[in-house]
């Protein structure tokens, strides 16, 4: 499996399992990565590092998902320099817990902002050369919290939900132009947004987790590599959870 | 390649059509070709063939090849 000649678009690339895909991809002779990220610093630390270590060209925008207008003003600027972009990874996503009476209408703008609408507008405007080259593989971050649910977490359980209904319907909608539209639900992943669990419920998960241990990253990033491959091209509108196995 | 050439390229190669078939009143949906997935191609293919990015209320009011030539020349293209 290579990536030779593709460009691909990741959000939320500066860190955990964003950045692991674009660790991944270059790792996988991807000819050119457009990361996306709030984070300019570490967005451009990542690029120092992949153009150090591969062949691979690193265009970095330092955005907000929730700035549709500079998303648009993004894409456009990739369309007028003829920069194709074959698979587009929407990572990004913010997760943050609370019971539904202390839900504020911020928590649940700013979650749907990123995790949903986010994803929506970078897939509306960058498609532009999929469209043409009938051509292009997209994949959604969605999580086992919007396949399972969990308590405390209704609000980031349904944006994560929303992005299976995206990518069901998506899939539909593109596959007569043989764009292949799937989603990944990964369980529990060593990442920024687990790190802060008390040993307790570290404990109790994992022994939730069928494999007894906390998924990498890059567990991850392969399934993502495998679905923005040749390998998966028959592979369109489904959800693969990587869990370890995980029961909740 | 003039521009008209141009555009009926970008109909054929979207729409999977006959160049003949593009002619100004031809309109979208008219023919079961132009559907509304054959029109993101088009979008797609008029953007890359004269180097514009066109506004979302742009891609929607293009209901017609008239239509289209007329959208177009608002990004400084002469027909």
């Amino acid at each position: 499996m290579n990536f030779l000649n593709k460009t691909i678009l990741i959000t939320g690339a500066s860190k955990g399992i964003g950045k692991s895909i674009a660790l991944k991809f270059a790792n996988l002779q991807a000819s050119r990565l457009i990361l996306i990220s709030r984070d300019k610093k570490k967005l451009e630390e990542l690029k120092t590092e992949i153009e150090s270590d591969f062949q691979t060209e690193v265009i970095v925008y330092n955005l907000d998902l929730s700035d549709v207008k500079a998303i648009n003003e993004c894409a456009k600027e990739c369309k007028l320099n003829k920069i194709n972009i074959d698979i587009i990874i929407n990572n990004a996503g913010i997760m943050k817990d609370s019971v539904i009476r202390f839900v504020t209408t911020e928590l649940i703008k700013e979650t749907f902002d990123v995790n949903v609408f986010g994803s929506i507008y970078i897939t509306q405007a960058f498609t532009y050369s999929m469209l043409k080259n009938r051509s292009g593989s997209i994949i959604n971050l969605s999580s086992i919290i919007g396949t399972k649910g969990n308590k405390g977490q209704s609000i980031y359980s349904s944006s994560k939900s929303a992005i299976i209904g995206f990518t069901k319907s998506l899939s539909k909608e593109l596959a007569s132009l043989n764009i292949r539209v799937n989603a990944v639900a990964p369980g529990f992943i060593d990442t920024d947004m687990t790190k802060n669990l008390t040993p307790e419920v570290l404990e109790k998960t994992l022994n939730s987790v069928g494999m007894k241990r906390i998924g990498k990253p890059e567990d991850v990033a392969n399934c993502v590599a495998f679905l923005a491959s040749d390998l998966s091209e028959y592979i369109t509108g489904q959800v693969i959870e990587i869990d370890g196995g995980l029961i909740i | 390649m003039n521009n008209q050439e141009k555009l009926t390229q970008c109909f054929v190669n979207a729409l999977n059509i006959d160049a003949t078939l593009v002619i100004p009143t031809l309109k979208y949906q008219s023919i079961k070709e132009w559907d509304s997935v054959s029109h993101m191609v088009l979008i797609s293919e008029i953007e890359e063939s004269f180097e514009i990015s066109l506004d979302a209320e742009d891609v929607v009011d293009m209901s017609s090849v008239k239509k289209a030539i007329e959208i177009i020349s608002k990004y400084n293209i002469e027909f």
